[in-house]
């Protein structure tokens, strides 16, 4: 991709991206049917996989497309589909504590984003062009298989765990002539 | 009686799946290149065995004139109730009767042949067409000059290929 | 995309709108040869009578399903019911603005690549667009409401999945080769010759791999044997059941223009994309622009043929045997083809 000449066109599309993102995200929790709740989470991986490629990280906008947006998605709407759900079922409130304590945490969460961000804001203007993130898979590539080879390793055991967990678990008695 | 159920073994190379798949491939190209049996139909038609008992015709003779005699064997005959005709007295010497209206509601014949093997006169017949839709009720009622010009078209014996001549297919 | 002038933007714009009336034309001609090619292979002619040699066959049915009626059923959920089949065809579409279908030339005083885009991550990008293709599918199936459409929508998610997977491991046998993911380079890399007498095409270099995408890209383009989203005996047509008129038709275009890609980027991953075996076209000039032009319809144009010619030979898969084909065949093997190719860049570097 061509280095930005008119940092407007950029900030456009910054703007689109961004604003799709945090509208379909609420959209997203604020939808009753769990299908339409899939859809505007791929509509959220899409707009964050837009961010991605205007901070010059094609490599990881593509890849989030694909692993987000294209499988596990298609996993959720199949179980979705699978479950046959329809409406979100509205569980009773059990007092107004509960609402309390909610409200509570919402707010510490909230906080600690906008603390978060505030931190963050001085290197925002250095973000495009730099970092492993960048161009194309090969610094990505590099860092996972060097520097991060432990971490990278651990995290695939972890997944082959939790994939033969699932096999044992899912398996079901069968006769022995089958 | 007894029955040893025998399960399909495949052998290792059948496992493979992909020769077989090739296999079915090269017969589907074949089929490709070969000669196609579908007849181009209203150009085309496909020519009936003989003895087909298609349309009926009233048959004439040499000089142009109907066989019928109007004795009214074949309507007896015909299950199907579907012949009427009104008799008149002949013009000609050769006979005393000969029929003024003929008609046969197609919609109604069962294209036995009942009335071929009833008349005596051999002048009810029928023939290899077997093309004769209409778009009203009507137009299958057919009447003395309809039959008689089936006769015309199917004389010779030559109805398919005259089509085919027609259109030059 | 920023940083262009007039001009530019001119070309590009005639590149996409050629790509598309291209890939729109070769649409309705697939429409007749199914059709026809289907006919000969059963010894017969198919449909010969609009038009000479029945090429106007698919204006007919266009008129015809235009002037269909536009049936949209009570029970159905709106929004995602009329957004289907577009999110079928459009994804079908914009993989073709990645793939390289001819030799670059300069006019204009500048150069011109018979390409859309050259992507960084171009691959990646066909893969991106190939994952979301399933979506139009999955939720036509689940808008319809109903209990075929449904069925056709869990099958194809399932199965677009599993075959996603056997489709991206084998490509990277290529990738290790090329060491790329430009489409450009991959075509590159693919012109010369192999032991002096074969083109160096990737379909040599990885057969395994060659072997186990157009598998997969069988499943991934629902074509038969393995269209169980759409079987008409089990499932009535599947996840279009519920659809009339111009939305099953957008369907059907979107199953044929993700044919049209699939056959152009099996012709750019392994066989040498626009390249012309034993020739060299840059030197040829225009001529050998025209060369490439015609060597890359020639190579997708064969596999599409191949596309209907598996059609209308084999029967259909069962669901499990697809299943087992995916995940216990195809995955397998490509997992081999990549140790395998690893094993000779290592000893033959």
């Amino acid at each position: 991709m061509p280095a930005f000449e008119g940092i407007n066109m950029s900030w456009f599309f910054f703007i689109l991206f961004a604003a799709l993102a945090v509208g379909s995200a609420i959209a997203m929790i604020s939808q009753k049917n769990p299908v339409y709740s899939a859809v505007f989470l791929i509509i959220t991986f899409f707009a964050v996989a837009g961010c991605y490629y205007l901070l010059q990280a094609p490599f990881l906008s593509i890849v989030q497309i694909i692993v987000y947006a294209g499988a596990i998605m298609v996993l959720f709407l199949f179980v979705i589909m699978l479950l046959n759900l329809r409406k979100e079922i509205r569980l009773p409130l059990h007092g107004p504590w509960q609402v309390a304590f909610a409200a509570l945490f919402a707010a510490i969460l909230l906080l600690q984003l906008v603390m978060f961000i505030l931190a963050a804001v001085p290197t925002f203007h250095s973000a495009p062009g730099h970092g492993a993130l960048s161009g194309g898979g090969e610094p990505l590539g590099l860092l996972l298989f060097t520097k991060y080879i432990y971490p990278f390793e651990i995290a695939s055991l972890v997944l082959l765990v939790a994939i033969i967990g699932a096999v044992v678990l899912g398996r079901k008695k069968l006769p022995k002539e089958f | 009686m007894s029955v040893k159920p025998v399960a399909y073994q495949p052998h290792w190379s059948d496992r493979f799946y992909l020769f077989a798949v090739l296999k079915g491939m090269v017969i589907t190209l074949k089929h490709f290149f070969k000669k196609k049996y579908t007849v181009q139909y209203p150009e085309v038609k496909w020519p009936v065995p003989k003895g087909h008992r298609g349309a009926i015709r009233l048959n004439k003779d040499e000089q142009g004139r109907m066989l019928c005699v109007a004795c009214e064997m074949c309507s007896t005959a015909c299950p199907a109730k579907c012949i009427t005709m009104k008799a008149a007295v002949s013009p000609w010497p050769d006979r005393e009767k000969y029929p003024l209206t003929f008609e046969i509601n197609m919609l109604r014949c069962i294209l036995c042949g009942m009335c071929q093997e009833a008349c005596p006169e051999k002048a009810i017949e029928l023939t290899e067409i077997y093309d004769f839709s209409a778009y009203t009720r009507q137009d299958l009622i057919w009447d003395r000059e309809r039959l008689l010009k089936n006769y015309d078209l199917t004389c010779d014996g030559r109805y398919f290929e005259r089509s085919r001549e027609e259109t030059g297919l | 995309m920023f940083g262009m002038d007039w001009i530019d933007l001119g070309i590009l714009l005639t590149k996409v709108m050629l790509v598309i009336a291209v890939n729109f034309l070769i649409l309705m001609i697939m429409e007749l040869a199914e059709r026809r090619v289907s006919a000969f292979m059963q010894d017969r002619v198919g449909p010969n009578r609009v038009g000479p040699f029945g090429l106007l066959q698919p204006v007919a049915d266009g008129i015809k399903f235009l002037f269909k009626e536009e049936i949209t059923p009570s029970q159905v959920e709106r929004t995602l019911y009329w957004l289907a089949p577009a999110l079928v065809l459009v994804p079908a579409l914009l993989t073709f603005s990645v793939i390289p279908f001819g030799m670059s030339f300069s006019a204009f005083g500048r150069e011109i690549t018979l390409q859309i885009a050259d992507l960084q991550v171009g691959l990646l990008f066909i893969f991106a667009l190939v994952s979301l293709a399933v979506y139009g599918t999955v939720l036509g199936g689940w808008a319809a409401n109903s209990k075929y459409p449904l069925l056709g929508g869990l099958r194809a998610s399932s199965q677009m999945i599993s075959y996603e997977l056997s489709i991206g491991m084998s490509i990277i046998g290529v990738l290790m080769l090329v060491g790329s993911l430009r489409l450009s380079e991959v075509v590159a890399y693919q012109t010369g010759s192999l032991f002096t007498i074969l083109p160096r095409w990737n379909i040599f270099t990885q057969p395994l791999g060659f072997l186990i995408f157009l598998i997969a890209s069988f499943a991934e383009t629902n074509r038969l044997p393995f269209d169980l989203p759409e079987t008409e005996p089990e499932l009535v047509g599947g996840y279009h059941t519920e659809y009339s008129s111009m939305k099953f038709a957008m369907f059907f275009m979107g199953e044929y223009i993700a044919l049209i890609t699939t056959s152009a980027l099996l012709t750019t991953l392994f066989l040498g994309g626009w390249d012309v075996p034993w020739v060299d076209e840059a030197a040829l000039g225009s001529w050998g622009v025209l060369l490439s032009l015609a060597a890359f319809a020639v190579k997708t144009g064969f596999f599409l043929f191949l596309f209907l010619w598996v059609r209308w030979t084999l029967p259909r898969f069962r669901f499990d045997q697809l299943m087992h084909l995916g995940w216990k065949v195809l995955l397998p093997l490509a997992i081999v083809n990549i140790l395998a190719t690893g094993l000779f860049l290592y000893l033959a570097p």
